[in-house]
């Protein structure tokens, strides 16, 4: 027979889960990034619609929706790649740990160093892995060799790559394959230790294999960054986000939990889309 | 799914998978009702043939779980359902085990009919087909509810089962009575209390595949709460 109890004990499982505490509920999240009614315009066309959303610290946030959604145009939105084409207008703020970072007193490129991006393709620049990873640093003006070996030794074993390249640091990174690139270039942009980590379809260009270690890195890497990730693979974003936005025709649409969103979601179009639904 | 609220998956295969697998479903769950019904018959009728056939035909509710399990994890592997299909997936999944477990009971009721007919009947009980109505209308309301997405009903089975637990304890007072007024009898009291068992148990399956709808229509997971919590589950909108 049925115990028809109102009080039900609950059992903490969190204990039973790994060191990094699951990702509950946004309001209990530090938060790295506030985006407050920005709306955004490539000449006349509007494409984003007043957006409202937190990026919480040290999770990873992945943006899903439809080819033209938006999801890449919000991302680049966030170390202002965007300011780079013609003819576009932003309206509202963009809070990096408070301070808006389209004030005009912000400077661009230390805005860049702190917010990273690694893009769909991998493009190391056609010089030594060694170079690669230590190019960051050689622009802000460290030429010390042995603080750069350093460097490049922490940054290519956080992205997971050290072993594989340790001894032909000296080779051309365009030998390198396509996966252990794309790891290169996380390992450039963290070797400038940003804040936030923007990846933009890191993983579309990459084999199974090469896929899964990269996602592997990204969680090994979120106990450090923030990361948001734009992604085509649903079932990525699944596997590897803490937090999940959809975004439709310029248009947040949801933001959740990731294991909510992908089992309950409470919107009817995030439903379809992730269902694979007509709309 | 449910072509009336969802729009169609722009893969129509996967559409033709959900579609077959529910029906599957569907057709397990009108093989356990027969099975009940002529259990029950068997039982109220002293048929022991009828009895012999439900317990002969146990294996075929037995072959569409594992059949009905396969196509699942043919389609959890294949298309990595997300949303309501994961959830109608987990919830195919436990529903075919409860029914099947419906089964199993109505198996050993079938197999108690062919004992309590040797034993010469057991017509001073009319109480035990009372819970058998009770315990085969849960099992059909649930099927329809499943089938219909029907939360509401889903609820009201649920106040049954609390009704069927109440009915259970009085047929167990009584056959106690029974047994020590006439202690010759004990061992044919006893195979219709095991008759009872069953039949309480078989609501506690329905109501468990009722649970399992609301998860699937709600989102919500309802075991093991009370029936206020329930009902506010049900009515929360989605």
């Amino acid at each position: 027979m049925h115990e028809n109890n109102t009080n039900v004990p609950t059992v903490d499982v969190s204990a039973l889960r790994g060191s990094s505490a699951p990702a509950g509920s946004l309001d209990d999240e530090a938060i790295a990034l506030q985006v407050k009614n920005l709306d955004f315009y490539y000449g006349s066309s509007k494409a984003l619609k007043n957006i409202n959303m937190v990026i919480p610290q040290n999770r990873v946030t992945a943006f899903i929706g439809p080819s033209g959604c938006g999801k890449s145009t919000l991302l680049r939105c966030f170390n202002r790649m965007n300011d780079l084409i013609d003819d576009i207008r932003i309206e509202g703020e963009i809070l990096l740990h408070g301070q808006n970072i389209y004030d005009r007193a912000v400077n661009v490129a230390s805005l860049r160093r702190r917010v990273g991006m690694v893009f769909q393709k991998p493009n190391p620049f056609p010089k030594s892995i060694f170079e690669n990873v230590a190019y960051g640093l050689r622009i802000q003006g460290t030429n010390d060799r042995r603080r750069l070996a350093e460097v490049v030794e922490k940054s290519l074993k956080g992205a997971a790559l050290w072993d594989e390249v340790k001894d032909r640091l000296e080779d051309n990174a365009l030998g390198l394959s396509g996966g252990q690139q794309q790891r290169l270039v996380i390992a450039r942009a963290i070797a400038i230790e940003p804040e936030v980590l923007l990846l933009d379809e890191p993983a579309s260009a990459l084999d199974p294999i090469s896929t899964l270690k990269l996602e592997e890195l990204i969680y090994e890497l979120k106990s450090r960054y923030t990361i948001i990730i734009v992604t085509h693979n649903m079932q990525q974003a699944a596997r590897v986000s803490d937090y999940c936005t959809f975004l439709l025709l310029g248009e947040l649409i949801e933001m959740a939990n990731t294991n909510t969103l992908f089992t309950n979601p409470q919107q009817k179009q995030t439903e379809d889309y992730i269902t694979g639904r007509y709309g | 799914m449910n072509d009336t609220t969802l729009p169609h998956h722009i893969s129509q295969q996967f559409d033709a998978d959900l579609e077959e697998v529910r029906n599957n479903v569907l057709a397990m769950g009108g093989i356990v009702e027969q099975q009940l019904a002529n259990a029950l018959a068997a039982l109220t009728e002293n048929d022991v043939r009828l009895g012999e056939t439900v317990v002969t035909n146990d294996y075929k509710v037995n072959a569409l779980e594992v059949t009905i399990d396969e196509e699942c994890n043919r389609i959890l592997a294949l298309r990595q359902p997300t949303a309501i299909d994961l959830r109608l997936i987990v919830a195919i999944i436990k529903t075919i085990t409860d029914l099947e477990r419906i089964g199993d009971e109505a198996e050993k009721i079938g197999h108690l009919a062919v004992q309590l007919a040797d034993q010469g009947g057991h017509d001073k009980f009319s109480a035990l087909a009372h819970l058998g109505d009770h315990a085969r209308s849960m099992v059909h309301e649930a099927l329809d509810a499943f089938a219909r997405l029907d939360v509401e009903q889903a609820i009201q089975v649920v106040k049954k089962d609390l009704k069927t637990d109440k009915e259970y304890e009085a047929i167990s007072r009584q056959l106690i009575t029974f047994m020590m007024e006439d202690p010759r009898s004990i061992s044919r009291f006893l195979n219709v209390m095991w008759a009872a068992r069953s039949l309480e148990r078989i609501g506690d399956h329905a109501r468990n595949i009722c649970e399992y709808i609301i998860y699937l229509v709600k989102g919500k997971d309802v075991r093991h709460t009370s029936l206020e919590q329930m009902e506010q589950a049900a009515r929360e909108p989605r």
